[in-house]
């Protein structure tokens, strides 16, 4: 077993994720056969290879930066259109400091 | 005349005589999208007043007799996880079920500048990930050639419209095999570019480094043309390549007698179905017909492909997911007193079950303790992918496979095993990792009628290749819609 009850809760904690009691022993046994399987990785001698994050097309190195200049960009109530819970200045959440 | 079976150059020969009207052409779609749809279930949500308007626009520019755009009067369906503005757009999840998006994506606003016609949103599997559209938190799509199998995924909704004559083409996304596994399986075709050819903003991001948009299409030419709309640098996306756009119309016309074409050996193991087999054998015997040069090759760490990429995806996935708090994007929890709560309790609600299990995983592989063992380690295998793509392509020009190892399956086949649906990808997703061009366009049927693909990938930004010789290989076939 690669993964416990213990690992999910605190996986699921790390995401902020809730998960239902009877979702828990599920998500273990599925993260289990799925861990499992991806062991054959190791499988793959890696000791002289660098990793790589991304593909990125031959450019120039400066290719993928602006001027530093204002450009148009949301109005606020545009914004703010999508939130749940909003007033005409900011986005509103229950309290995240408490006394 | 049916209006919804012509091509992109027939509708638009049609726009200029003035046999037909744009509005006519748009009509003619929604008409038949009202009376198929509710078998077929391929759009999530339709935008008649969007289309209808853009449609009067396009029959003003022919009445004053205005040269005509690129894909002028064209009807077009859009997956629901590229941003449309004002069109609520869920990516197939409830957690956006309320989202409208304040302005629309690159590719999006490229194809109504072009003329194209949006008549609404297509389903997928929730944020794309899955691959037969059945983890839409709405409902599954079908697949227009059977009704009790899947679409394929995760742009089932985008492949099965153009399918099923819907739209004339759409815009998918493609992470390890989205557009192209559906493609296969609804027997169209279907583009994944470069990565980097086509803007990404506005696209919902699921994995940054492997996310592409692209179009489906029911010909090479039509989506060669929707590509040559939709490709290149966007300054809202600093992974667009700035890399120039050929015309690919005119490449199209280019001669494939000659073309270098390796047959890897490791997409014809154990696993594939055999009539899958049959058609893509017979596909390459037609290649070779064409003039084009047969040689093995290998791909020798193939294999590890859906280990590496489940990897890499999940983990830029728990990352790119953690924008859905219930802050910003329309839906929270209700009860929640605390902000900590409010996140757990909103994700908890909003997401459904493969989106978890993805975000539990990426958030494993990266966390303190696994980050090395899972997550670098495939970042290192993923160069080893890589490489195996460069070498090939330093004795052929294109590569052939089949695009997915079974036709269409049934619904509800794969869907309590996510390891055997990840196995759904299995070769389409090494092309993804090393950010080659891919495409999957028809080569036969099962004797059941299930349509197969045939895969091919070209050098990084080699798209002009690939389509030249796709456009051959279907033109040596003929077009049976």
């Amino acid at each position: 077993m690669k993964i416990t009850r213990k690992d999910v809760e605190h996986v699921a904690a790390l995401a902020h994720l809730e998960l239902r009691e009877e979702e828990r022993e599920h998500m273990r046994q599925q993260l289990d056969d799925i861990l499992t399987y991806v062991d054959k990785l190791n499988q793959v001698d890696t000791s002289q290879v660098e990793p790589m994050a991304q593909v990125l097309a031959p450019s120039r190195a400066d290719a993928a930066l602006r001027d530093d200049a204002v450009g148009p960009c949301l109005p606020r109530q545009q914004a703010l259109a999508a939130a749940p819970d909003a007033d005409e200045t900011f986005m509103k959440v229950p309290k995240v400091i408490e006394r | 005349m049916d209006l919804t079976k012509l091509t992109i150059a027939e509708l638009q020969e049609q726009l200029r005589k003035r046999a037909v009207t744009a509005r006519e052409i748009a009509e003619a779609h929604l008409k038949r999208i009202d009376e198929r749809d509710p078998q077929v279930k391929a759009f999530l949500r339709l935008s008649p007043e969007r289309a209808l308007e853009q449609a009067a626009a396009i029959d003003r520019m022919v009445e004053k007799k205005q040269p005509l755009p690129p894909l002028a009067g064209v009807p077009m369906a859009i997956k629901d996880v590229i941003a449309t503005r004002d069109v609520p757009t869920t990516a197939g999840s409830r957690i956006l079920e309320k989202y409208r998006p304040p302005y629309d994506a690159t590719a999006v606003a490229r194809l109504e500048q072009a003329g194209a016609v949006i008549l609404g949103k297509t389903n997928c599997d929730e944020f794309a990930m899955g691959s037969s559209t059945e983890n839409s938190s709405y409902f599954p799509t079908r697949n227009p050639h059977d009704l009790e199998r899947v679409p394929g995924g995760s742009s089932g909704g985008s492949a099965a419209a153009v399918a099923d004559a819907l739209a004339v083409a759409s815009l998918g996304s493609d992470t390890g095999g989205s557009i192209r596994q559906p493609a296969s399986f609804c027997g169209v075709v279907g583009v994944m570019g470069t990565y980097g050819r086509v803007s990404r903003y506005g696209l919902i991001a699921f994995a940054s480094s492997l996310d592409h948009v692209g179009p489906f299409a029911r010909t090479v030419r039509d989506a060669a043309a929707v590509l040559q709309v939709v490709a290149g640098r966007d300054s809202n996306d600093s992974t667009s390549a700035d890399v120039p756009v050929p015309d690919y119309a005119a490449e199209l016309e280019k001669p494939v007698k000659g073309m270098k074409v390796g047959v890897p050996k490791e997409y014809f193991g154990a696993g594939l179905d055999a009539e899958v087999r049959a058609q893509v054998e017979k596909g390459i015997e037609r290649l070779r017909e064409l003039g084009c040069e047969l040689r093995e090759v290998s791909l020798p760490h193939t294999d590890y492909a859906i280990a590496c990429y489940y990897i890499i995806a999940t983990a830029e996935a728990s990352s790119n997911l953690a924008r859905y708090d219930g802050v910003r994007y329309a839906f929270r929890a209700p009860g929640a007193d605390s902000l900590e709560a409010m996140y757990h309790t909103t994700r908890g609600a909003g997401f459904g079950a493969e989106v978890k299990r993805r975000i539990m995983l990426g958030t494993y592989v990266l966390s303190a303790g696994y980050y090395e063992a899972y997550y670098l380690k495939a970042q290192k295998v993923r160069t080893l992918l890589y490489q195996d793509f460069v070498r090939a392509f330093e004795q052929v020009d294109a590569l052939v496979t089949p695009t997915a190892p079974t036709p269409a399956f049934k619904l509800g086949e794969k869907t309590n095993d996510p390891l055997q649906m990840y196995l759904a990808d299995i070769y389409t997703v090494t092309g993804s990792l090393a950010g080659v061009p891919g495409i999957s366009v028809p080569c036969g049927k099962s004797k059941a009628g299930l349509p197969i693909g045939l895969q091919l990938f070209a050098k990084h930004f080699d798209e002009a290749r690939l389509l030249r010789l796709a456009h051959a290989f279907e033109q040596s076939g003929g077009f049976d819609l």
